[in-house]
């Protein structure tokens, strides 16, 4: 699969979504709304009429589009939680449609008592809830050669925040029973192509979720609906959607997601696999790519930081293109794998400046530059690029992505 | 049962609604203790389900087929995606490769590249053809699983896959893979934090 003709075509794709939206225009807002009656309630709300931030679908690059990614519109996000509207998706056999009352979660394999439980059964255990990121192994992978996406959206736009609420699989596990001797659980969603995947049960007995609530309410179907896997920091695809199986085992079972696909090949022809951490990674939404500053001027540059290792400790921004560094200001609250908003105050002079965004996480790592990644990895380990992105704004106010 | 041993006082067959109604809230077959939640699943609820196959070939159901019995079901059911050969770029590339991951311009197919057959069973079983996930038999799934391998050079025409023969297959790239070597980059801060 050319992923990265892949994302080009949906770049387009995008262009005539935008189009589209705006050729919607309708009559005009009062010029002063507190001279006119409002309108209605309703049930279930909806944005402003005047609100247009899309998830990019690419067009399908197979005879069907229920394969592949839609990425999350970062260049338009505020604070650290992405609606689940806006959620970024990866489906390898489509949304599956599944009703809750039929949907059952099986958890056997080396366990003293197998059981199978209904979703009610799920939410009536005691809860918790957690906001987390979760990130596509596969964000940013356009930009191992040069520059490619024009937009922030496409270059990172396979990472979201969440609340997520549900229960901890530790409990689950306990009440089960996890027999001496096991080491792995295999979660498997209801799906078509049923995503499998082999998780080290040391994760699952600390910190891994069985989620149900998405932002206050159902996880929407796209993202797992009615029953998830949500593994705090780790690449995304092993927060197994439609949970319907986990299997208690004392081995990986070297699924094709995880044996095939899901690896990184080396310069010397090895790849890596079981590659489950996102190490920290941060960007600048803010100004980006395809965006436009106005004018001379005040400006808050603004980004988003997280880590698979926990916290973020330190976001620090460039204005030079990295020959001078400044501390950018957290947002509270600064969450263990979660988004963390970071800003910082910009007058910009109306000359070229080369925008860059550089984090630290509680264990010391410093986000990379591409260089040194590449300098190790080569270019073809396709997953798990988390270097510093440059954007250059033009002396029009134009930016573009850039490497530098 | 109590009352089945027992004469049939009012006294006792209260006791014995009681204990009815009791269970039936908070069965005894309850499998998680604590909640009171959650039943047994059945052994045919498990192996419907259980189709995830590890390289050692655990769960691998009954059945066979050879890579010229895979030959025509390939044709019909997969080739519409993949193509006549497995080799044509326009389509997922299956066939091929072999030699190149250390090159500029890795192919990584079946052949080139999947460390284990029962993982290409396990995923053609549970999810081809696309727009019919799980509806070949076990025996097509052997036999399109033989005709991938051989198209890759890796079994013979005639040479027979089953629970047996399969997990004994030694594909070319077994030992190519490597734990998790991160963090390989990253550094300390150039300045320290304020």
């Amino acid at each position: 699969m050319n992923r990265r003709r892949f994302l080009k075509r949906g770049v387009a794709a995008l262009g005539a979504t935008v189009a589209a939206g705006s050729a919607h225009a309708q009559a005009p807002a009062p010029d002063d709304p507190s001279k006119v009656l409002g309108g209605p309630k309703r049930p279930y709300g909806e944005r402003s009429r005047f609100e247009r931030a899309a998830r990019g679908v690419p067009q399908p690059a197979t005879k069907t589009d229920e394969w592949g990614p839609s990425v999350t519109p970062l260049g338009e996000s505020m604070g650290i939680i992405t609606p689940s509207s806006l959620h970024f998706e990866v489906h390898r056999g489509g949304v599956a449609d599944i009703d809750p009352k039929k949907h059952r979660l099986l958890i056997h394999g080396m366990v003293d008592r197998p059981v199978i439980l209904t979703v009610d059964d799920v939410k009536r255990l005691p809860s918790v809830s957690r906001i987390y990121f979760i990130e596509c192994a596969g964000n940013t992978l356009t930009e191992w050669e040069g520059p490619d996406a024009p937009t922030v959206d496409w270059t990172h736009g396979l990472t979201s925040c969440s609340e997520w609420a549900g229960v901890p699989l530790a409990l689950l596990l306990r009440e089960v029973g996890v027999r001496k001797g096991a080491s792995w659980i295999v979660a498997e969603g209801a799906d078509a192509t049923g995503n499998e995947r082999s998780i080290p049960l040391a994760k699952a007995m600390t910190d891994i979720l069985v989620a149900y609530g998405q932002n206050g309410e159902a996880i929407r179907p796209e993202n797992g609906y009615p029953l998830r896997l949500i593994v705090p920091g780790w690449e995304g695809n092993v927060s197994v959607k439609w949970l319907r199986r986990l299997t208690v085992t004392d081995r990986p079972y070297m699924s094709r997601i995880e044996s095939v696909d899901h690896t990184s090949l080396m310069p010397d022809g090895k790849a890596r696999r079981f590659m489950f951490v996102m190490e920290a990674k941060s960007v600048i939404t803010f100004p980006s790519g395809g965006q436009r500053v106005s004018g001379p001027g005040f400006y808050e540059i603004t980004g988003l930081a997280w880590s698979g290792r926990g916290r973020i400790r330190r976001v620090e921004v460039s204005t030079d293109a990295g020959k001078t560094w400044r501390d950018a200001t957290l947002q509270q609250p600064v969450l263990p794998f979660a988004h963390s908003r970071f800003g910082l105050p910009w007058r910009w002079d109306g000359r070229e400046a080369v925008l860059q965004s550089r984090c630290t996480d509680e264990t010391g790592y410093v986000q990379p530059t591409l260089r040194e990644l590449v300098k190790v990895r080569g270019v073809n380990s396709k997953f798990h690029l988390n270097a510093i992105q440059s954007w250059k704004v033009d002396a029009d106010g134009r930016v573009k992505n850039v490497h530098v | 049962m109590v009352a089945s041993r027992t004469s049939m006082s009012s006294r006792l067959a209260l006791a014995a609604a009681l204990v009815a109604l009791v269970a039936a809230a908070w069965p005894a077959a309850a499998q998680l203790p604590t909640y009171g939640l959650g039943r047994a699943p059945t052994a045919e609820e498990i192996k419907a389900w259980d189709l995830t196959i590890p390289p050692d070939g655990q769960g691998l159901p009954p059945g066979r087929g050879t890579a010229a019995l895979g030959k025509p079901v390939y044709v019909q059911r997969c080739a519409i995606c993949h193509g006549e050969t497995g080799t044509d770029p326009k389509y997922f590339v299956l066939v091929g490769g072999r030699g190149t991951l250390n090159t500029d311009k890795p192919l990584k197919t079946i052949g080139s590249y999947w460390p284990y057959a029962t993982t290409l069973w396990s995923y053609v079983r549970r999810t081809q053809p696309f727009d019919e996930p799980g509806s070949l038999t076990p025996d097509e799934v052997y036999a399109v699983t033989a005709y991938l391998l051989h198209l890759n050079g890796i079994v013979k025409e005639d040479d027979v896959l089953d629970a047996t023969t399969l997990p004994r297959i030694q594909m070319p790239n077994r030992d190519g893979f490597v734990p998790d070597a991160r963090p390989d980059v990253g550094r300390r801060p150039k300045t320290p934090p304020r």
